[in-house]
């Protein structure tokens, strides 16, 4: 049951006031495969479909979008009412990534939490599924937050940001001390990469995140 | 929804008048408060779809809140219930957003802005269209408003990107640099485009209208023979002066679709000052007498098959007569020259010598090739225009920056996209050639291969589109990587062919105008359904797509990569010497050519792979099929009209509830004045928006006559509007402006009886 459904969150309409810049909402959260030059892509379309024909996410999962003719694009996209589910290829780096569309409720920790758990969730899974052999890298974690107007990708939001940040992941690498490092493109959406000093476990992490 | 979507209004809110245009603003708020409106009930699926549609909004496969997943039907449960943005069709799905952009031109900040809103509202892909737009997928309904103003910001319009409009104007990307061309269209292009932009003329058609623009007759670019309205430039002599005019050679009537027609000559030569009123003249009759109630037949081509040529002729000529003056038919276009005139950046150069090229360690093939296929000389010496060939029309959020920063390092932002899902980049200077091409090799846009066999044409199929009957993206997809580096080592005549899909009959991948065509149909066997595609062969793509392929025989999907091959080998085995793939067709004829592909009419004795299409596992089924938006609801202008009085009036119970009573007050008189001037529209279209005028006519044609009487309350209605008007420019007190809301309230919907009453007889 470690993967079963978490928060309440689909459907959370979010008053309009609260918002404020620096508000951590649409969260994506990616983490990167090993080897993965030597996975066999074409496994996951029917992978996710799967997950489609047992909704198995909290999300309503919807349909799937295959982007691998292009360079170091989505890859492939699990798309879904609250969220994206994809196995990425932006940056020409593969990774898992869960791409939050709808608000959450609660404060920034809370939302940095959500996502990660989903896309942990959904590393679990992927690793679990004997139709594919994918591996994680078990130290590195890339977080995005996929609003311009809320996180502009420049060093006040940076700044402001770094704390909550650094508390976050903390909680997840247990207490580790984690090296932050940030995108500095300000045309990119924010992004901070997060570095743990060791390799933790996807049961590892979740469990971090539980206690 | 997009937690920013509240902020973004705000945010831009100081460029109103500066980057976004105020009409484009107010469009905008106003399809804002249609979404409030929906969302209460206030205004009807029906029109609302409409209204969507004619912002570019439209429906997307299983939005009828079902899909199959392969071993049931799901039903989508959405946080939205059973709220609706259009008949059928559910709030939460999510849909498409089309994004005009008009002769295909776009500068580096616009590129950038296409970025991001991929990345934001969409799934981080941006889709170049075959009709030059851009496309976003899975886009929430909610998120609109926000993504329109952004795009207004960098001055792009969303309005009458689909529904029963005045669709995108294309032109050829090479306007302006192509050595064959007669002159430049770009400006007539872009000025026809803004000036029927929200015309009130090119409002009430039963269903799309699509121009096209081309600077000569003999190449593909324009595709102006199947387009409603197609443009070639033209050069003639004037007998009396002996100058040498520019000019137009006008066509009306082409179009695609199931029954694909020409298009047919209504001028041969037509000055530049005539083109936009003779345009707007097209539009009236077409709006006057095309077909409104059957979709099928509502497209102007069966208007002009109709009435014929020589009527259609008749009556566009006798409008264009009785057309006020409109001085915008002039000045748009000198406008559009002053403001669309391109320049390089850096100075003319050379090509590299082969002796450069072959110094380039290990990648001197892929250059040569890119070089041949991507890129093409410009009239002006020393110059290429690069075509950088982006894979089923994809490119991605990274690709569109980078992309911007090569065109600001090499030119001056002069960058067009094309109808073969492409992005030209002109007045690259020729010494640059070889150091532009690394740049875009670095982002993974150096394929070699443009309008090349392998740079396949395909609409969104079933990946996304509501009709897809078969997997266009997915063949597509496929064929590329069998096709790709094959293609090149193939007989020259093979390399140039042209393959285009299209998920089903309607022809959005045009390919009745490909050397290899195919459009998706389903066929049953042994009791299931199996995804095919029919083989549509010897389209000319050449002299504005001049001539339609012949449909052959219909052949499983994953049977039609052998199709392809097959056809391509016996092309090059025995084709005559210069013969082209439609001569080549022709003299097979349809018997030989059904009967070379006979045998893969069939899927093999136990193979279950046909029983599933293209990049989908799911077993096949029609049953995601949902009803099409491109015509949209056929919803006329008074239906309009009634709802932007609806509108205004709840835009003016806003202000009074934030004590804004001199607001509340003029937009209560203006909702009355809306709803009038609706009603007046049916029996006199030209009305201006001058209130005296309205009021004086709507007295005169719904007063007198007692049209606007209430059964039961007579002409009181009515004196609610007089009385308005009479007080007009006076100031509104609270008590005022409360009385004043609640009396329009009772003129929009006795408005609404009133057509409701007339509603059999008028016909608009």
């Amino acid at each position: 049951m470690r993967y079963a459904h978490n928060a309440q969150t689909r459907g959370i309409t979010f008053p309009a006031a609260e918002f404020q810049s620096n508000s951590l909402q649409h969260i994506n959260v990616k983490l990167l495969l090993k080897d993965a030059e030597n996975i066999d892509l074409d496994a996951v379309i029917p992978v996710f479909h799967s997950w489609i024909q047992g909704q198995v996410c909290e999300e309503l999962l919807l349909d799937v979008a295959d982007y691998r003719h292009v360079h170091g694009g989505p890859g492939i996209v699990l798309i879904g009412h609250e969220a994206d589910y994809s196995l990425d290829h932006t940056d020409n780096r593969w990774g898992v990534r869960y791409n939050r569309k709808t608000a959450v409720d609660g404060d920034n920790q809370n939302c940095l939490e959500q996502a990660a758990r989903a896309a942990l969730i959904a590393c679990g899974r992927l690793q679990q599924d004997a139709r594919l052999k994918l591996h994680f890298k078990d130290d590195e974690i890339e977080i995005f937050v996929n609003d311009r107007l809320l996180a502009p990708n420049r060093k006040e939001t940076r700044e402001a940001l770094t704390p909550e940040l650094q508390a976050f992941s903390e909680r997840l690498f247990g207490g580790s001390d984690c090296s932050l490092s940030f995108d500095g493109d300000p045309r990119r959406l924010f992004r901070v990469f997060l570095k743990a000093p060791r390799a933790f476990t996807v049961d590892e992490l979740l469990d971090n995140l539980a206690s | 929804m997009k937690a920013s979507n509240i902020l973004w209004k705000e945010k831009l809110a100081g460029q109103i008048g500066q980057t976004i245009a105020e009409n484009l603003s107010r469009e905008i708020d106003a399809f804002e408060t249609d979404i409030t409106l929906r969302k209460q009930g206030k205004l009807d699926e029906r029109l609302f779809a409409e209204t969507r549609l004619r912002r570019g909004a439209y429906g997307q496969r299983y939005d009828n809140g079902q899909r199959s997943d392969g071993q049931k039907v799901q039903r989508l449960n959405f946080p939205s219930g059973e709220l609706t943005k259009g008949p059928n069709t559910m709030w939460d799905a999510p849909g498409m957003q089309r994004i005009k952009i008009p002769a295909g031109g776009l500068n580096a900040a616009q590129l950038e802005t296409m970025a991001e809103l991929a990345e934001e509202y969409s799934d981080g892909i941006a889709h170049v269209t075959t009709r030059q737009d851009f496309q976003l997928h899975y886009v929430q309904i909610d998120d609109t408003p926000s993504l329109m103003r952004r795009l207004a910001a960098a001055s792009i319009t969303t309005r009458e990107a689909c529904g029963n409009s005045i669709r995108n104007v294309t032109a050829c990307p090479y306007a302006g640099v192509c050595q064959d061309e007669t002159f430049d269209v770009t400006p007539h292009a872009r000025a026809l485009s803004r000036f029927l932009l929200g015309h009130p003329d090119c409002q009430n058609f039963g269903r799309k209208f699509k121009p096209a623009f081309s600077g000569c007759a003999q190449h593909a670019c324009g595709l102006t023979s199947m387009h409603d309205l197609g443009l070639i430039a033209a050069k003639r002599t004037n007998a009396e002066t002996g100058q040498e005019e520019l000019g137009f050679e006008m066509y009306v009537g082409g179009g695609l679709g199931a029954v694909p027609y020409q298009a047919k000559l209504f001028d041969a030569f037509v000055p530049p000052e005539d083109l936009l009123p003779l345009a707007q003249a097209i539009a009236r009759v077409f709006a006057r007498h095309g077909e409104k109630k059957n979709r099928n037949r509502a497209r102007i081509k069966f208007l002009i098959q109709d009435l014929g040529i020589e009527k259609f002729r008749e009556l566009v000529r006798e409008e264009r007569k009785i057309l006020p003056f409109d001085p915008r038919w002039t000045e748009y276009i000198k406008e559009a020259q002053a403001e669309f005139a391109e320049a390089p950046l850096k100075p003319s150069g050379e090509l590299p010598s082969l002796v450069a090229i072959e110094s380039l360690n290990g990648n001197s093939d892929n250059f040569k090739k890119w070089i041949k296929f991507n890129t093409r000389p410009q009239k002006q010496p020393g110059y290429v225009t690069v075509t950088v060939a982006l894979p089923l029309g994809d490119i991605t959020a990274n690709q569109l920056r980078s992309l911007s920063d090569i065109v600001r390092r090499f030119t001056k932002e002069t960058v067009r996209t094309t109808v073969e899902q492409n992005i030209v980049i002109r007045w690259v200077s020729s010494s640059d050639v070889r150091e532009l091409y690394s740049a875009l090799q670095t982002v993974g846009l150096g394929d070699p291969g443009a309008g090349a066999l392998v740079d396949i044409t395909s609409c969104p199929g079933t990946d996304t589109c509501k009709l897809g009957i078969s997997s266009s993206r997915g063949l597509a997809s496929e064929l590329r990587k069998r096709v790709g580096e094959k293609s090149f080592q193939q007989d020259a005549a093979v390399q140039n062919l042209h393959i285009k899909i299209s998920g089903c009959f309607n022809s959005c991948g045009q390919h009745h105008v490909a050397d290899l065509g195919f459009y998706g149909v389903s066929r049953k066997i042994a009791g299931y359904a199996v995804p095919h595609f029919q083989v549509v062969l010897g389209g000319e793509w050449e002299r504005n797509a001049s001539s339609y392929g012949l449909p052959v025989v219909a052949v499983p999907s994953k049977n039609i990569p052998q199709v392809v091959t097959r056809l391509t080998d016996r092309y090059v085995a025995g084709r005559k010497t210069g013969e082209t793939f439609k001569e080549f067709t022709k003299r097979l004829g349809k018997a030989e050519l059904k009967t070379m592909l006979e045998d893969l009419t069939k899927p093999p004795a136990n193979d279950r792979s046909f029983f599933s299409d293209w990049g989908d596992p799911r077993e096949y089924t029609l049953g995601d099929m949902g009803v099409g938006e491109c015509a949209g609801e056929v919803v006329s202008s008074i239906e309009f009209g009634l709802a932007s009085a609806e509108r205004e009036l709840f835009e003016a119970q806003l202000a009074l509830e934030k004590g804004e009573v001199e607001q509340a007050g003029s937009k209560a008189y203006q909702a009355m004045l809306n709803a009038a001037k609706a009603l007046v529209e049916i029996e006199y279209p030209d009305i201006s928006s001058d209130p005296g005028q309205i009021v004086s006519e709507f007295r005169r044609l719904y007063y007198d006559t007692q049209k606007f009487f209430d059964p039961f309350a007579g002409g009181k209605f009515a004196n609610y509007l007089f009385d308005a008007h009479g007080k007009a420019g006076r100031s509104y007190t609270e008590e005022s402006s409360r009385y004043l809301i609640d009396e329009a309230q009772l003129f929009i919907d006795a408005a609404h009886s009133c057509y409701n009453r007339l509603g059999t007889l008028v016909t608009v």
